[in-house]
């Protein structure tokens, strides 16, 4: 027999948007972003901290969303991929790594993409070891790597250009 | 099998005194959850026996980086984030900065913290060592006071602490006693990023005239626990090291660690790891 017990009410904003949902309170925040708010964008792969699939953004830092109980995003402002764009309007990464190659199979792209984001958020200006280490915590199967790290550079250097501009 | 969730239990007691009446409440019941790090992984794996936990996240006590004159107190939820971004620690204790570099992905440092490095008592643990050569020491707090005792012992042997059931581990203190000594800490494992270390290896020198005046060593994954070297330390203390010197020490490391088998690595590697790590640590703070 097991020895269950109730549901919390979890509140937070989710891409800009007020959000409360139930939820058992050691649920992993990943799940509740897939199942309960269907944005599954938010991809699963080892479940255990390894592979960054599930990177989000919460309170401004970047974190695997397999690691987080819901009970700990009470009140957290998180960022999932979807939230990521501006409505229409690719991100400077995102087109970057359209225009790169920077995605094939899809599953580490969203993890990918998070954990660019939020490199380039610390540090405007990362050098190839820096953009490197902010990936480091990604793991791609496809693309062996290149491509994601050229769409990094090149999405900085846009970046860059727009300043400049 | 992953765990059956509904079966936890996890409340968020918003103040340290309130967490530590939640703990004396119940004897034993609630356990500390920090960052998650490593408690989530056990309770995916369906491997996490403890049904009872208080989120201590959002403590303000339990957070934060002071500096007194004397010591530099670090709040047990400090992450390794934080760690690495602080200048002080970087340039006073700059092992414990390059292991919280070393640890884990960028996301998991944002979350990892080190009272709950300490706390999890992995001998695979890549802040241990780094503290343990700084003389660490680490404040207690209970609801009937706070103690402070030496981070060397703190662990009794695999997964052992002495910790208190009604006890917290409030915040690590670093004694400021080693700026401008020689430092050295490497972490050797399958892979440079986010791979748990077969051998890890950090030490402190300080040299005089030629002569090692003085050192500190520390070692991950060789013992049951991240050991201090202290019989290493006393071979080589006051002496020139010189090869004859360095191999002796090398031998006398054999003796003080007790490196194993696992799914990680062999007994006979990491000895040899570990020994090599030592001549190329005595060789740097006398190049």
């Amino acid at each position: 027999m097991t020895d269950s017990h109730d549901k919390i009410r979890v509140h937070c904003e989710v891409n800009g948007q007020a959000v409360s949902f139930e939820a058992y309170p050691m649920e992993r925040l990943l799940d509740a972003l897939r199942v309960q708010m269907e944005l599954t964008g938010t991809k699963e792969g080892c479940g255990e901290g390894e592979c960054g699939a599930c990177s989000i953004e919460m309170d401004g830092s970047l974190v695997n969303s397999c690691l987080i109980p819901v009970l700990q995003a009470e009140g957290a402002q998180i960022r999932t991929i979807e939230g990521v764009a501006h409505s229409a309007q690719l991100s400077a990464l995102q087109q970057a790594f359209l225009t790169h190659g920077g995605a094939q199979c899809g599953i580490c792209t969203p993890g990918m993409i998070l954990a660019a984001t939020s490199l380039l958020e610390r540090n405007k200006d990362p050098t190839d070891e820096e953009i490197r280490e902010g990936l480091s915590g990604n793991l791609c199967r496809c693309t062996g790597y290149t491509k994601i790290f050229e769409s990094v550079v090149e999405a900085c250097r846009t970046r860059k250009r727009g300043q400049d501009a | 099998m992953r765990a059956f969730v509904p079966d936890y239990q996890m409340e968020a007691p918003p103040t340290l005194a309130a967490a530590l009446q939640r703990m004396a409440s119940e004897p034993s019941a609630w356990k500390p959850f920090a960052g998650g790090t490593d408690l989530m992984v056990l309770l995916e794996a369906g491997k996490l026996p403890h049904r009872k936990f208080l989120s201590i996240w959002k403590i303000p006590d339990l957070r934060g980086i002071a500096a007194s004159s004397t010591h530099v107190a670090l709040g047990a939820l400090t992450t390794y984030s934080e760690v690495r971004r602080d200048e002080l620690l970087g340039r006073e204790f700059p092992l414990l900065a390059r292991a919280a570099a070393e640890t884990g992905s960028i996301a998991t440092q944002n979350r990892g913290t080190l009272g709950g490095n300490i706390a999890n008592a992995s001998p695979a643990a890549d802040t241990p060592p780094a503290l343990l050569v700084y003389d660490a020491e680490l404040e207690l707090v209970s609801p009937s006071g706070t103690r402070v005792v030496p981070f060397h012992g703190f662990w009794k042997g695999y997964k052992q602490l002495s910790l208190h059931e009604d006890e917290l581990i409030r915040a690590i203190r670093l004694p400021r006693g080693t700026y401008g000594w020689m430092h050295f800490y490497r972490k050797v494992g399958a892979r440079r990023a986010q791979a748990i270390s077969k051998v890890c290896f950090a030490g402190t020198a300080r040299m005089e005239g030629g002569k090692i005046g003085d050192l500190r060593i520390a070692l991950g994954s060789v013992a049951p626990v991240v050991l201090r070297a202290t019989e290493t330390e006393q071979a080589l203390r006051g002496a020139r090291p010189t090869p004859i010197v360095i191999r002796a020490a090398q031998q006398t490391l054999a003796r003080e660690i007790a490196p194993i088998n696992d799914i990680r690595s062999t007994a006979h590697y990491r000895l040899r790891v570990a020994q090599n790590l030592l001549a190329e640590f005595c060789e740097i703070i006398s190049a």
